[in-house]
């Protein structure tokens, strides 16, 4: 029986749309809550210590229990459709890988930028939206990437929920494999698209890396 | 959130927990050897890539590249069901046998965290200068005995943070076994919240490793590096930020 048909090449790839979705929307996302938790982290001192804490808290809590519990239980308590609730979930815990990856990129930052930045008469958010975030993203780009692979990855998780993407879908079609050839080509199809996928992202790093080398 | 404080959920969850800690056992027990495979095939594949031998350096990063780019649920789901098939068609036998999730679990996530522990096994070498081999083999050690006794104590330093980290993630994504045997505990948000508290009994120690071993590293002419004044190996400790970008 023929696997490659085209019917279930557009279901599986339909499946790809909603995996490119839910990792994109989640990485912006995680990106912004990520940046604003790493500041909170790293700069409520005095009395906004407990919300230092309270982030602290929640960066070890996601950082050490696996995704796939936190994508259950978010199926099991919200309510929404299957690709909501994965952008919900995905933004949460990569929030938390995101703040650490930040919080890298800012203590890079040496002291006497902040104090040049002061002394030009900048407030707390121009001095960090001017000055300090810029610099810190640029250090962390290849740490920013090489997340997006997980993300991207790491929604194959969401087969656990149900969710239609691609992981999901292609198992669904691999209902019809039988032979051990029909078996091996659709996996062929499924490691392929995903290293294509995720190697090019790959490549734009290492591109990036080549560039700040050189200048 | 509905029933979260029920008491009769609560008690039902606690009743079986005995299970939920059979599971947790289950859990260690795969990481642990989950990571002696990691460790084991990604320290072979990151001495190769760092070898003058080109066809060994071209086995590892094809080797990293594959398991690093492809999501560790579709290998899994792979040897899962195409693995007893290929089994049977090269031994012949006349039944299928179905591997077990143990292996399954132990293989699985062993070979994927080991494209990882492999590119921090090559950073980690690279960020010794060249003239430690050098001057090594200058003072008559092949070079088995120099990376034996010179490079690989030198690098143990640089290695070990991030090391400790894909051994938390290797735990953490051990739970892709449950998407192949399927959780039967699960009927309440009860047994995810305690389930959830078992995998930090598990992992939370290992973070906090983590990050005593950053703050160790950096500090210069450290304990693990060896006593020599090594200020230079002091810089280089400032390297791990180049394996920062392999956090999984």
């Amino acid at each position: 029986m023929e696997i490659f048909t085209a019917d279930n090449v557009t279901f599986m790839l339909q499946g790809l749309v909603n995996t490119i979705v839910i990792a994109a929307a989640s990485i912006v996302l995680s990106i912004l809550v990520g940046t604003v938790l790493a500041l909170v982290k790293t700069y409520c001192t005095g009395k906004l210590r407990p919300l230092a804490w309270l982030v602290s808290a929640y960066i070890e809590l996601f950082r050490c229990t696996p995704n796939l519990l936190w994508i259950l239980i978010f199926r099991f308590t919200l309510k929404g459709s299957g690709v909501a609730i994965s952008i919900a979930v995905f933004t949460t815990f990569t929030s938390a890988v995101m703040a650490e990856i930040v919080r890298g990129g800012l203590n890079a930052i040496p002291r006497g930028q902040f104090e040049a930045a002061r002394s030009q008469g900048f407030g707390f958010f121009g001095m960090m939206w001017h000055i300090v975030l810029p610099q810190a993203f640029r250090h962390i780009v290849p740490a920013l990437f090489s997340q997006c692979t997980t993300v991207i990855k790491d929604t194959s998780y969401l087969r656990g929920i149900d969710v239609h993407e691609f992981m999901r879908n292609s198992a669904v079609v691999m209902g019809q494999a039988v032979t051990l050839p029909q078996i091996l080509l659709l996996y062929g199809f499924v490691f392929l698209t995903y290293f294509v996928l995720n190697f090019c992202i790959s490549l734009a790093v290492r591109a990036y890396q080549r560039r700040l080398v050189a200048a | 959130m509905n029933g979260l404080f029920s008491a009769r959920r609560w008690s039902v969850t606690l009743a079986d927990s005995a299970a939920l800690w059979q599971g947790f056992f289950f859990t260690l027990q795969v990481s642990l050897a989950g990571l002696a495979v990691a460790l084991v095939v990604g320290t072979i594949f990151g001495t190769f890539s760092t070898t003058r031998s080109r066809i060994l350096r071209g086995i590892a990063r094809v080797y990293v590249e594959i398991y690093q780019n492809t999501p560790v649920v579709v290998q899994v789901f792979f040897m899962y069901t195409a693995g007893p098939q290929v089994i049977k068609a090269i031994t012949g036998a006349q039944t299928i046998t179905r591997i077990a999730p143990f292996v399954l679990g132990v293989v699985g996530v062993g070979l994927y965290h080991a494209a990882y522990v492999a590119e921090v096994i090559r950073t980690g070498i690279e960020a010794i200068p060249r003239g430690q081999m050098e001057a090594a083999q200058s003072q008559g050690f092949s070079r088995v005995q120099a990376y034996r006794y010179i490079i690989l104590p030198q690098t143990l330093r640089i290695i070990l943070p991030p090391l400790a980290n894909q051994a938390l993630n290797l735990v953490k994504n051990t739970s892709v076994l449950a998407l192949i045997a399927g959780g039967d505990l699960m009927y309440y948000l009860q047994g995810y919240i305690l389930c959830c508290v078992m995998y930090f009994i598990i992992c939370f120690p290992l973070a906090m490793l983590v990050s005593w071993l950053e703050r160790r590293a950096k500090e210069p002419g450290g304990r693990a590096g060896g006593a020599r004044g090594e200020k230079d190996a002091g810089g280089a400790g400032a390297a791990p930020g180049t394996t920062k970008g392999e956090v999984a």
